[in-house]
């Protein structure tokens, strides 16, 4: 496995945790709220549209769209999302912007969905629609993720089988922490995530536009790289600018 | 004169305001997507990208293109967390 397949499999494995880790936190509310067979059939439903979603879109791309175009497009929508993932998570890491609270987002999703009617048997229609909607919802950012690193580094298949490992991984350790969802350091995951988008999407926005990068596929972990110690320069100025009393809404 | 637009079944009501509701929600998703509250950050990644596409069409060095690109893109972010701080000094409305 050669550094940038490496990347690839680490950006899209920490997007879809950091995304599923969200889409638990609704799915585990519905669960205890609304009962668990419903919640349950909400997120298969929901995993299995986001499946066909890839297996439909990622081929059509990969045989139609020209490689040049597809590189600037996809390297071009890479740099905007993880753009703004890291600006978040900078401004979240100097504690100028409120971290993602998952426990106040569960209390929230459980207080709501208590004060609605619940069905005595068969399938929950409420717990459904809302496991399905937080999955689906969710999903979605890591279906743009997997589509665009997969398959202009021509590993769809490999950036597919690591979102579904998030998933399950997900899945294993909220069905043992259940509600302590609040403990995973998903600030510092999606910063992480987010280098590794800006950095492919410098790289194949680049590539498509004509930039030649010293050593191919090797100049992604340089550019990784550059780019976390800019970001950690980056939370340090703005810590220093909060001392001196500024705050983000 | 009756507008054929103003005569409509009203079987075809549901259907047509379910488009819309289903078109708006997507268009939502992709403006939340990629716009959402730093427009900065879309408008500036396509003029950098634009930028370094036209230095590279016209035979700039490689030098150039490929350290003016991750410069670009940390100039960028450099603004957009700089443009969140001043949002946040300024006063509330009103005040």
């Amino acid at each position: 496995m050669n550094s940038a397949t490496f990347v690839l499999l680490a950006s899209v494995f920490l997007a879809s945790s950091v995304e599923m880790v969200e889409a638990l936190t609704i799915v585990v509310a519905v669960g205890v709220t609304r009962g668990w067979r419903s919640a349950l059939e909400g997120v298969a439903a929901a995993l299995v549209t986001l499946a066909a979603l890839v297996a439909a879109i990622g081929p059509a791309l990969v045989h139609y769209v020209p490689l040049s175009g597809l590189r600037i497009a996809v390297g071009g929508l890479l740099l905007v999302f993880g753009l703004q993932w890291l600006r978040k998570a900078v401004l979240r890491a100097a504690g100028l912007k409120d971290k993602h609270d998952e426990d106040a987002i569960f209390t929230e999703h459980v207080a709501e969905l208590s004060g609605r009617t619940t069905v005595s048997s068969g399938r929950d229609p409420t717990a459904f629609a809302v496991a399905f909607k937080g999955v689906f919802l969710e999903g979605l950012e890591v279906v743009v993720i997997v589509l665009t690193l997969g398959v202009t580094a021509h590993r769809l298949g490999l950036a597919a089988a690591a979102a579904g490992a998030a998933v399950v991984v997900v899945g294993i350790v909220g069905a043992v922490v259940s509600r302590q969802l609040a403990g995973v350091p998903e600030n510092a995951m999606k910063m992480a995530v987010a280098v590794m988008l800006v950095s492919f999407g410098t790289f194949w926005a680049g590539e498509g536009v004509g930039v030649r990068w010293p050593g191919s596929d090797l100049a992604i972990p340089v550019l990784v790289a550059v780019y976390a110690a800019v970001t950690l320069a980056t939370v340090t100025l703005a810590r220093r600018d909060r001392r001196a009393g500024v705050e983000v809404v | 004169m009756s507008k054929l637009s103003d005569v409509r079944r009203p079987t075809e009501r549901p259907d047509r305001s379910r488009i819309r509701r289903y078109g708006s929600a997507f268009g939502r998703f992709w403006w939340e997507f990629l716009v959402g509250d730093t427009p900065e950050l879309l408008v500036g990644a396509v003029l950098a990208v634009g930028v370094v596409a036209l230095l590279a069409h016209h035979g700039v060095g490689r030098a150039v293109t490929v350290t003016l690109m991750p410069v670009l893109v940390i100039a960028l972010l450099g603004a957009s967390v700089r443009r969140a701080q001043r949002a946040g000094r300024r006063p509330p409305p009103g005040a």
